[in-house]
């Protein structure tokens, strides 16, 4: 056992957050948060309520520039470029960071246009193509066999978990990098659920994904990485099986296995 | 530990621990009785010792059960979750040392007519009051968390191991001095494993226990004895 042989190799890094404060107004809800996500890995982000995990996610994307007085400093590096650069093209940036809501936000079309509309915004491809696309996007989130014969009818028609996985049709659709999901399966029940689950495992072989879950064995089972937040802070962060079998924080500990007051 | 915001599951746990005590201490009881019933050749102890063994195991189904149960009912994590699995290795560990003890009593009961070289006994009682002490220790360290006491007893195996490899050129010499001896003395070998087997559950009980607090495994190799060994060793027994 020759400890330098052991040494764990780091995966390469696709985002990079570094001294990342949040402020909501006057208020700070995200403090100082250093840490990656790996590249084609799962990162679970944990933690009560109102510790700052869905706050995160949104800036990874900056969904948070649609709302004013609200800002983020410090650095976000996507592939080395920090995206908190007030120059960055937005709309290519979300496109490079999908997002996945915990209810299911399909638009109030057919399934076909569901998906093609977000390619529309960023492509002109020929009908033949854009088939296609539609297609490998509804393989892709697991969809197909069970609309294809119903393309044309509405995207609302869908059951819950249906329409879940539409949206991460949709979010596969335009090819994006990273996906994130903020608690993409508290609406849904168990095999739903069970089929999302599914979806995140073969996504990770394409994308880089990070999962905000309040589901501490969703946590444990899709992830590879989990963090653990409380009030703003980053309490922990490290390989899930480490975390939630040994975890180095008392309040991780605690937090995870119910002791909480 | 008994701080979750579930009280119930604080409850659940606590009775795992409950009843992994209890099944300690009939086993110990089994032990010491089974070899008094040994040394004094006393057939109703040996009984005793034999009948109390269904006690044994429907305390360790019992354990089982509700392990199984509190992980369905709370998917425990971490210490939580390592506090159910250690419930049911170390009862599984228990049972057998009561096996043990029970198949002590079995041996009496057949050489009780033939009791030949009481001294022959000798090195089974030192290796008993090991065996005993350890189990007392492991059991302890179950019930107290605690890791210093659990790796002591895992480093002590081997002198168990050591005093077998003695007892058994005892053996070996009562049986050459006399042919006459051999059943006996069969008997009294086979005891001489028992207890050293229990040496073993003992040492798995407290690398449980280890990892019951620390969620490390302990190294697969034990240490070696500090009692010169005389080349006879059961490798399956390890």
């Amino acid at each position: 056992m020759n400890a330098a042989v052991q040494a764990p190799k780091e995966p390469p890094t696709k985002v990079s957050v570094s001294g990342l404060d949040f402020y909501y107004g006057a208020d700070r809800s995200l403090k100082n948060i250093s840490m990656p996500l790996h590249t084609n890995k799962v990162t679970a982000f944990i933690g009560p309520s109102g510790c700052g995990k869905s706050t995160l996610l949104r800036v990874l994307n900056r969904m948070y520039d649609l709302y004013p007085g609200q800002r983020a400093e410090g650095e976000v590096l996507l592939d080395g470029e920090n995206i908190l650069d007030p120059a960055i093209d937005l709309n290519a940036l979300r496109a490079r960071v999908g997002m996945i809501f915990q209810k299911p936000t399909p638009f109030p079309m057919s399934i076909y246009e569901n998906i093609a509309f977000g390619i529309r915004l960023y492509e002109k491809l020929p009908r033949a193509d854009l088939d296609a696309r539609v297609e490998a996007a509804l393989r892709g989130a697991a969809l197909w066999d069970e609309v294809k014969d119903k393309l044309h009818a509405s995207g609302l028609g869908l059951s819950g978990g249906q329409q879940q996985r539409l949206c991460i049709a949709r979010s596969v659709a335009v090819q994006p990098e990273v996906i994130l999901f903020d608690e993409p399966c508290s609406a849904l029940d168990p095999i739903s659920t069970a089929k999302v689950e599914e979806l995140i495992d073969e996504l990770t072989n394409r994308y880089t994904i990070a999962i905000v879950t309040h589901n501490m064995q969703q946590a444990v089972r899709v992830s590879d990485y989990t963090a653990f937040m409380y009030l703003g802070e980053l309490i922990e962060f490290g390989e899930t099986d480490d975390v939630f079998n040994k975890p180095k924080e008392k309040r991780t500990l605690d937090y995870i296995t119910g002791r909480f007051g | 530990m008994s701080d979750h915001i579930v009280k119930s599951y604080d409850r659940d746990l606590e009775a795992l621990g409950r009843r992994i005590a209890e099944m300690g201490g009939v086993a110990e009881k089994m032990l010491a009785e089974a070899m008094d019933a040994l040394s004094t050749f006393d057939v109703d102890l040996a009984h005793r010792v034999v009948s109390s063994d269904p006690r044994l195991d429907a305390l360790q189904r019992e354990i089982e059960e509700n392990a199984i149960l509190t992980i369905a009912r709370r998917q425990p994590l971490a210490v939580d979750l390592r506090e159910c699995i250690a419930a049911i290795r170390i009862s599984g560990d228990i049972e057998r040392v009561g096996d043990l003890a029970k198949n002590i009593a079995k041996r009496t009961l057949k050489i009780v007519s033939e009791a030949r070289v009481p001294r022959a006994i000798v090195g089974l009682k030192s290796m008993h009051e090991i065996a005993a002490m350890q189990l007392k220790d492991a059991l302890d360290a179950y019930a107290l968390r605690d890791t210093e006491r659990a790796r002591a007893v895992w480093q002590n195996d081997s002198d168990l191991d050591a005093l077998e490899d003695s007892v058994f050129r005892d053996l070996l010499t009562f049986m050459m001095e006399d042919p006459r001896n051999i059943s006996f003395c069969t008997h009294l070998l086979f005891c001489s494993k028992n207890l050293e087997r229990i040496g073993d559950h003992t040492t798995n009980i407290s690398e449980t226990v280890v990892y019951l607090v620390t969620g490390e495994s302990m190294p697969t190799e034990r240490p070696k004895s500090r009692i010169p060994d005389f080349g006879v060793k059961d490798e399956a027994a390890q």
